[in-house]
């Protein structure tokens, strides 16, 4: 923003963090107008008036903490939000909201995304429960995903093999829970052998200053290879080498029978709260103790680190092997947690997506699992439109996430702050 | 005016230097050979010895042997290792003994059976060679194109629709627009990545593997929907191309040798002039080498950038244009078998020199081919291979390893990776 008329140098610094550019804060103002024209004439003028949209609130084969259904007039609704739309928007043009931009652009977003399921669902009913309750789920290995992508970039090491690494802690996961008949077992081999992997990466891209791009696409590679040869030679062969015991659904007394969130978020899985727990242990690791401070700064800036008496070197190899750790947990989460057997590739570019989450959510653990969160969502809408009889095909409706990332990268939402060191071999002198 | 014009090129002949290794002398050219092809060489023979120890161990067979005794298992397991080797050997370069007999009876239908394991793998480097020269161009420029296998499948539908919605044209102008129209689809989904890098500095890595995962999709959608064989109630296949569309084969099947091996090996030669007979291939390679040099030399990075990328879309386009034309002659789903980080690797392991890609092509057909009788006769699954590849490009990025293994001397000068371009961070933002 111009500093000529900013009093003082602590203004300026303030300025920087939270302003953003005079062309984003009008493109961005304009796009929010364009959902809102979207909204009303594409969605709310093809309904009619007296149309319904019902909304189940309380997901399939859940008997704790049901709630009634929730009737709204569809073309009202989706009027309603249009003009929200061109409120925010027009606000957005002409003054900006600061360093609420992003939070606004989620809103609008939330909104477009409100108003597609009502158009869709006009007329019917959409169990709009038991899509958050599955968004959640999805959001799993994708958050986790982008936790252990933040573990490793924090301290300055791109870790493109989460993809690779999660693969085959699923595959792992699910020979060694058959085996051992034992989830928790499935779920230790599991997550070593991403741990291993990760050992690999943190080598070759520390020790052996391969471009960390590169180090991270042999292991994706290796692990592609490696669980397909395994799978076709134990698993396919053996059925019963693929069959694992799995992780439960756990009910949280109490907490579960609030309505509409107790079935979301306490009567779920063991990798769910398995997330929230990472939640938060990585968020106060991370900013609020000596240890974070540390890893911080070898990834911002690694020789003043050195010259402080930090470890660089050994920092960066811990913060790989906990990343290793975390997408293992994250893979494991396929076989052992959603669906007890491992197909071939069944990971299907969660970690990558799990990438794109960490960077939307600006190298922060909370941010990743906002957007991890909402990639599940649009995850989980493409399989609830075919249920619908939707005339868009599932197929395209399921690029969303992928269009979504590449408009994040594309700086719609703004650039974050990326460690300073990301990506760059240490070399002590 | 003049010293600004002195100035830029001292800057490209010390870049030119650079590129060169920094010594213009030649050394004496046996040894420099070696040099050359010490690592990759050495690197392919360490990752066979590791798919061996993978064989052997991952096999029932040489557990119940060692049950019965140690040597007992120690030999089962050579032999096993013996079997999968050698299937992938006469898979992939024939039978010797056959080749000779067919030779001294002379008919020419049994020499040409004979040798076509050696042909098939031909025909399996051909789309191999497509997609490492766009690999290879794209790190020439600094870019990272991992997208290769979502520009090979948009190339591919292009092709597809091109070879059966236009009939009655003759084939001289069908097969070339058809082939054509594979590396335009190629080109735009190439060019996506490299535009968004160049105007909002996204990185081209993510956009790249988004934008696969978007052509999986949509391809999907155009085979079970717009492009779907008529009749099939909804598989997800297309229709068949017509006859003038296709690109010859010469022999009849099963020999699949097709022309457009030959058209690969132009586009290398193609690739090799622009890279380094022309100015902006010139160009090219100093933005890769150094983009703020490249920057301060007046260069369009911007314009590097985006036809660079479309440029590599457009040749692995091609690599899935090809395959259509010349072997499957319609379009289903399960068309490419990871060709996109296979390439990758080709790169690397080519040195990013068409040449290079032409020998690793080669190597990677016939490590491909070999392993569908590898699979026939000794129950290796064919993706070792894939295995194999991860290996021997880990010891080409890090021949440190390399020498470490073979008790070589280490070289004083630090030397740098394969790919010279750096990443700080994911872009986002300007």
């Amino acid at each position: 923003m111009t500093t000529t008329t900013a009093p003082s140098t602590a203004v300026i610094q303030r300025a920087r963090i939270s302003d953003i550019s005079r062309t984003r804060r009008i493109s961005t103002g304009v796009i929010e107008i364009l959902v809102a024209v979207f909204i009303a004439f594409v969605f709310a003028r093809t309904l009619q008036p007296d149309m319904f949209t019902k909304f189940v609130m309380t997901p399939g084969g859940i008997t704790v903490g049901s709630m009634g259904d929730w009737v709204i007039r569809s073309q009202f609704t989706l009027y309603l939000l249009a003009a929200l739309c061109v409120v925010i928007g027009a606000f957005q043009l002409i003054k900006g909201f600061g360093k609420f931009t992003n939070l606004m652009v989620g809103f609008v977003f939330l909104f477009l995304i409100f108003s597609f399921l009502t158009w869709q669902a006009a007329g019917k009913s959409l169990n709009l429960a038991g899509m958050l309750s599955s968004s959640v789920q999805l959001a799993v290995p994708i958050t986790l995903g982008a936790f252990s992508g933040i573990l490793c970039e924090r301290a300055g090491v791109v870790n493109i093999a989460i993809e690779g690494m999660m693969l085959m802690s699923a595959m792992v996961g699910a020979l060694m829970g058959s085996i051992t008949d034992s989830a928790w077992l499935g779920l230790f081999f599991g997550v070593l052998s991403s741990v291993l992997l990760a050992a690999l990466h943190a080598v070759l891209s520390i020790k052996y200053k391969i471009d960390q791009i590169i180090s991270g696409t042999v292991i994706n590679m290796f692990s592609a290879g490696m669980t397909a040869f395994l799978s076709q030679k134990f698993l396919q062969t053996r059925q019963e080498l693929n069959n694992p015991a799995m992780f439960t659904r756990v009910e949280i007394p109490g907490l579960a029978e609030i309505p509409l969130l107790g079935p979301i978020f306490f009567n779920t899985n063991f990798f769910v709260y398995l997330m929230f727990a990472l939640l938060i242990v990585i968020q106060v690791a991370l900013f609020s103790t000596r240890w974070g401070l540390r890893m911080r700064s070898v990834g911002e800036h690694p020789k003043a680190a050195d010259t402080l008496g930090i470890n660089v070197i050994k920092t960066r190899y811990m913060a790989v092997l906990l990343g290793g750790l975390v997408a293992g947990l994250g893979g494991a989460f396929f076989t052992l947690g959603s669906v007890g057997r491992f197909d071939e590739g069944m990971t299907a570019g969660k970690g990558f997506i799990g990438l794109a989450a960490m960077i939307f959510g600006n190298y922060t653990p909370v941010g990743a699992l906002g957007a991890g969160i909402l990639f599940g969502f649009a995850d989980s809408i493409g399989s609830k439109l075919s249920l619908l009889g939707s005339t868009i095909p599932s197929t395209l409706m399921s690029t969303a996430p992928y269009i979504i990332t590449m408009i994040v990268l594309a700086g719609f939402v703004g650039k974050g702050h990326v460690p300073a060191a990301d990506g760059v071999a240490y070399t002590k002198e | 005016m003049r010293k600004k014009d002195l100035e830029k090129k001292d800057l490209l002949k010390t870049v030119i230097e650079e590129l060169n290794g920094g010594e213009p002398a030649k050394p004496k050219k046996k040894r420099a050979f070696w040099k050359v092809i010490q690592i990759p060489a050495l690197a392919i023979l360490t990752g066979l010895i590791l798919g061996a120890i993978l064989i052997a161990a991952t096999s029932f067979t040489v557990y119940d042997a060692f049950k019965v005794g140690f040597f007992n298992g120690i030999g089962t397991a050579f032999a096993e290792v013996g079997k999968a080797y050698l299937g992938l050997l006469t898979g992939s370069l024939g039978n010797p003994v056959e080749i000779i007999s067919a030779l001294i009876y002379g008919d020419a239908q049994d020499v040409r059976n004979a040798i076509n394991p050696i042909l098939e793998s031909l025909v399996q480097a051909t789309p191999y060679i497509f997609a490492g020269l766009a690999c290879a161009l794209a790190f020439r420029a600094g870019l990272f194109n991992i997208g290769v296998e979502g520009q090979l499948f948009m190339g591919a539908a292009a092709a597809t629709f091109v070879g059966y919605s236009l009939t009655g044209l003759p084939a001289i102008i069908h097969m070339p627009l058809a082939f054509l129209a594979g590396a335009l689809g190629g080109a735009l989904w190439g060019m996506v990545p490299g535009l968004l890098k160049a105007t909002t500095g996204g990185n081209e890595v993510i956009n790249c593997i988004m934008m696969n995962y978007i052509a999986y999709r949509v391809t999907t959608w155009l085979l079970t929907g717009p492009m779907t064989r008529p009749g099939t109630g909804g598989m997800p296949i297309s229709p068949i191309i017509e006859k003038s569309a296709q690109i010859p084969q010469f022999f009849k099947t099963p020999i699949r040798f097709h022309l457009g091996f030959f058209i690969a090996l132009a586009f290398a030669a193609l690739v090799w002039w622009i890279l380094f007979k022309t100015t902006w291939g010139l160009n090219l390679r100093m933005v890769g080498v150094n983009p703020r040099a490249a920057k301060y030399a007046g260069l369009n990075i911007t314009q590097v950038t985006i036809i660079g990328m479309a440029l590599s879309g457009a040749l692995a386009g091609m690599a899935g244009g090809n395959e259509i034309l010349a072997i499957n002659r319609s379009m289903a789903i399960g068309l490419s078998a990871g060709y996109g980080f296979d390439s990758i690797a080709l790169a690397l392991l080519g040195n990013n020199h068409p040449v290079g890609v032409i020998f690793a092509a080669l190597l990677f057909g016939v490590l491909k081919n070999g392993a569908t009788k590898m699979m026939v006769v000794s129950g290796t699954p064919i993706d070792i291979v894939t295995i194999l590849q991860a290996v021997i490009l880990i010891f080409v990025a890090a021949p440190a390893i390399i020498r470490a293994i073979y008790r070589m001397r280490q070289p004083l000068k630090e030397e740098t990776a394969a790919a010279s371009f750096t990443l700080s961070g994911w872009g986002g933002g300007k």
